[in-house]
């Protein structure tokens, strides 16, 4: 008990030593904290490149969304954040529901980012667009055969679809989508019918949805477009699985394709506001933009950014223009639905 | 300075022991209160839709490895302790390996390189030219590939506790069994199982509060069980109320394990004394069931460590991720701290708990040790939030008390430390330290203790001058094992650490959540080599055990045996 207390004692006073240390590192200088659930190392060179433009010193700490938000949510008018930034436009609208940003006026933002990707108020911003594409087999159907998200519930495609679980928020937004597009119960027979035309129980990432694909197991599958790009440049085994499939983006004769978004906002307690929408200003630049676009195959939002060569070559398409904030609100619902449907 | 007089003394030991009980609680008051709670509907879904096959899924989950971890931990456990064969003295710590490798690193890499698309399958289409319909090929992603996939990667918690078992049985109970005309296979099934058996179910218990709390590993094998359903019910379905009831259900089971295991502990009392410990003489195996018994035993080595460590290597190796290796330093650092810190204060607290209850048998004291050991089986997202949600309230409160009285708050100070952390990690883990401990102290004959006041120490002398020197190396035991369980933790240390601080399996989480496997393999390699170390500590430690030399008789603990290596 004595050993234990005394190596106790040590033990303590040298985390308070740490705790005081970071405290004060943290008070000293001008500083942004920023709470992401974008854990890419290409963001990380943004950031470091922001403190060298600004002085700002960058503190980060990157975790899943849901439990970033849950933490501001309980840190409250205390939260040391100023900025958080998270993926998918579900997460952003819930984020908003909780009542954890604030709105932010800005002529710079307002310029660089179009009006259907950030908030009307300026409680969040978009940074990046991915959208939701089918790869189709390249052998075994034809060009045209798919065309739309509709098209995966229909019979013809029984045993032939490929597509993640209903855990995966990319996939509760395209239900929340389609949701808006087709009302609920059309979009729950949607759903019924996807769980018929199934290859296989939904497992795996969406990488492995289209390496399903090139290997024989389906026909057509559902992924990020930035899984896609990412494989065209991967090792050569994922090379080679992806000169297999060819991307179709669905629904452009009628809603066009469904886009999501990662975004940023500022944290309503920020203490540090003002270095907050520096930072989001930067991240908003162009050159900002084309590195993080860059960096994970994802299409800039701001128009004047260069778009990457890999996703030029996948050509131009339309987009759903539904409001984030619309299907982030069906989300609840989508679940319930894909629950009910036996969508695993 | 005046001495404290006894009751005083005793009434400290039990308050503190009360109080770490209440603090592991904190995160699980949560949970609790969230009865009879309304969930606006989702927990009436939950039961019309997904709750049956949860509930299905994980009572076959935890089964199937229990079974499994027994099968191989007991069997692997007494073929290197009672039997010589080839590699048997290689076996004794190999078997220790896959603790090294966190569970869903194991699920990660079987479930990629098994799946349809994977080398494997397709290697076999192309070589045979096969399609899809031509062959069956056993699914990683299924309810069976999980059973097998944590079953490798957990049996060595039955390995350890029922081959500590094994070389405590003295040869003489062993000789005798066989005196009496019991083959050696009835000997062991008949005698020495049963012996164990209480040593074998502590394993089993942290076997199965792992395999009911697991989420990683079960959802990249696609199952869906409780505590997957808990983390979805959280974030997608937006009800942490729901989320909360669903883990009282794991809450249940578990106290349900406990009042089974509690039940067997008491048989402990039966056992027969031993005279002599001498270590029982290994039988040597004819070639062909030595070649049998070594590959029973390496399976499991190669399936939970072997292979994985290779294709970690080999993705490393291929397209390793460069920022790992240049951050390596930083990031090893950190994890070695938070899990040395870590596993000091599990094992501190756990002698206190451990030391009180033998001492202070009250129903008190037994109730706070059972809430202590309660955190292990709530999956590890779920205690995070129950800690954060404790500290944050616990601040929030602090700081409005100070803006009234000074106008000035000075702000969170232990949300985003290392304290958090540390705070966290002992609710889950301090089951596994305490558990490892009271399993040793059951083990020191109470004969000893009177001995002890008859010669006028006192409740904390006999604990440092007689339980800890004996208990030194189920301390370390318990020390190595949470260490490498903080070293492989993942959701707490990712939502409670500081600004900027990253850990190994932080860094793991951030690649594999992208689906970059092959750039997370080198931070796993690095979590697998310094998990390896622990590892080997713990297989010197059981091995020394095995000399002759420190199973030498002492008559001041006749019975139960002593534990071995203390008189040297």
């Amino acid at each position: 008990m004595l050993l234990a207390s005394f190596r106790g004692v040590i033990l303590t006073s040298r985390i308070a030593t740490f705790v005081l240390l970071t405290t004060c590192l943290l008070h000293a200088e001008e500083v942004v904290n920023v709470y992401s659930a974008r854990h890419y190392d290409t963001d990380d060179s943004i950031y470091d490149e922001f403190t060298a433009k600004t002085g700002i010193k960058v503190n980060l700490n990157s975790a899943s969304s849901d439990a970033l938000i849950e933490r501001l949510q309980r840190e409250g008018k205390r939260s040391p954040a100023d900025v958080f930034i998270t993926v998918d436009a579900g997460r952003l609208f819930q984020a908003e529901q909780k009542d954890i940003f604030q709105p932010i006026k800005s002529a710079t933002l307002e310029k660089q980012i179009p009006a259907n990707l950030r908030h009307p108020d300026g409680l969040w911003f978009g940074l990046t667009k991915r959208a939701r594409i089918i790869l189709r087999s390249k052998d075994r159907t034809k060009k045209g055969e798919i065309k739309t998200y509709e098209d995966l519930a229909n019979p013809k495609w029984k045993g032939k679809v490929l597509i993640r679980g209903s855990s995966n928020v990319y996939n509760q937004s395209l239900v929340g989508s389609i949701i808006e597009a087709q009302g609920k119960s059309g979009a729950e027979a949607w759903c019924k019918g996807v769980v018929a035309n199934m290859a296989r129980p939904p497992q795996g990432g969406d990488r492995d949805q289209i390496k399903g694909v090139a290997a024989g197991e389906g026909d057509v599958a559902v992924a990020n477009s930035y899984y896609f790009a990412r494989m065209l440049s991967g090792t050569p085994e994922e090379r080679e699985a992806a000169s297999k499939v060819e991307v179709v983006f669905p629904n452009q004769e009628n809603r066009g394709t469904h886009v999501n978004l990662s975004g940023v906002g500022v944290v309503k307690a920020a203490p540090n506001k003002a270095n907050a929408i520096k930072f989001i200003e930067f991240l908003a630049s162009d050159r900002a933009q084309e590195v993080f676009a860059k960096g994970n195959n994802e299409y800039p939002v701001a128009p004047s950014a260069q778009t990457i060569p890999v996703l030029k070559e996948f050509g131009e398409f339309k987009e759903d223009k539904v409001n984030a904030a619309k299907f982030g609100n069906n989300n609840t619902e989508a679940i319930r639905m894909m629950d009910r449907a036996g969508w695993r | 300075m005046s001495k404290p007089t006894q009751p005083l003394r005793s009434a400290c030991t039990v308050i503190l022991c009360v109080l770490i009980a209440g603090l592991v609680a904190v995160p699980l008051l949560q949970i609790i209160s969230s009865v009879g709670q309304s969930s606006d509907g989702t927990w009436q879904h939950l039961q019309e839709t997904v709750l049956p096959g949860y509930l299905w899924n994980t009572l076959v989950l935890a089964l199937s490895v229990g079974l499994l971890t027994t099968i191989i931990g007991v069997g692997t456990a007494w073929l290197v302790t009672s039997c010589r064969f080839p590699g048997s003295g290689i076996l004794e710590w190999a078997l220790l390996l896959p603790l090294a490798i966190p569970s869903y690193l194991l699920a990660y890499a079987a479930t990629d390189v098994l799946q349809f698309s994977g080398p494997v399958q397709t290697l076999l289409r192309n070589t045979f030219d096969w399609s899809r319909a031509d062959y069956w090929f056993p699914n990683a992603r299924s309810l069976p590939g999980a059973s097998v996939i944590l079953s490798v990667n957990l049996y060595p918690y039955v390995y350890l506790a029922s081959r500590a078992a094994f070389l405590e049985q003295s040869a003489c109970v062993r000789e005798m069994s066989r005196t009496l005309g019991l083959g050696s296979w009835q000997s062991f099934f008949r005698v020495s199982l049963p012996m164990a058996r209480p040593s074998i179910f502590i394993g089993l218990s942290l076997v199965i509060m792992e395999t009911l709390s697991e989420f990683g590993a079960v959802d990249y094998c696609a199952v869906d069980t409780l505590a997957t359903g808990i983390y979805r019910t959280w974030t997608s379905r937006g009800s942490l109320i729901a989320a909360s009831q669903l883990s009282l259900c794991l809450l249940g089971a578990v106290a349900f394990l406990i009042a089974f295991e509690s039940v067997s502990r008491a048989s402990l009392r039966f056992h027969s004394s031993d005279e002599s410990n001498r270590v029982a003489a290994c039988i040597p195996l004819s070639l062909f069931r030595g070649l049998a018994a070594s590959l029973f035993c390496w399976l499991p080595i190669v399936a939970g460590f072997l292979l994985p460590t290779l294709i970690f290597t080999h993705k490393t190796w291929v397209n390793g991720d460069q920022r790992a290796v240049e951050m390596l330093a930083d990031l090893g650092t950190h994890s070695l701290i938070l899990a040395t810190i870590a596993a000091a204060l599990a094992v501190g607290l756990g002698v206190h708990v451990a030391h009180a209850r033998r001492t202070h048998p009250t129903m008190l004291v037994k109730m706070a040790a059972r809430i202590s050991g309660l955190g292990y089986a709530i999956p590890g997202g779920v205690i995070a939030m129950g800690v954060l949600g404790a500290i944050l309230h616990a601040e929030n409160g602090l700081n409005d008390a100070f803006e009234f009285l000074f106008s000035w708050s000075p702000g969170f100070f232990f949300s985003g430390s290392i304290l958090a952390l540390l705070f966290a990690y002992q609710t889950r883990f301090l089951a596994v330290s305490l558990g490892v401990i009271q399993a040793g102290l059951t083990r020191v004959s109470p004969d000893l203790d009177a001995v002890s006041r008859t010669l006028g120490k006192s409740g904390i002398k006999i604990l440092t001058q007689v339980h800890l020197p004996i208990l030194k190396r189920t301390l370390l035991c318990a020390f190595m094992l949470v260490f490498v369980d903080v070293l492989k933790e993942l959701p707490a240390t990712l939502i409670l650490r500081p600004f900027n601080f990253e850990t190994l399996a932080v860094r793991i989480y951030q690649l594999a959540s992208d689906e970059r496997l092959d750039e997370a393999s080198t931070a796993a390699i690095a979590i697998i080599a310094t998990g390896i170390i622990p590892v080997i500590v713990l297989s010197k430690l059981m091995s020394r055990g095995n000399s002759p030399k420190s199973h030498r008789h002492d008559p001041t603990t006749a019975n139960p045996p002593p534990l071995p290596s203390n008189h040297d």
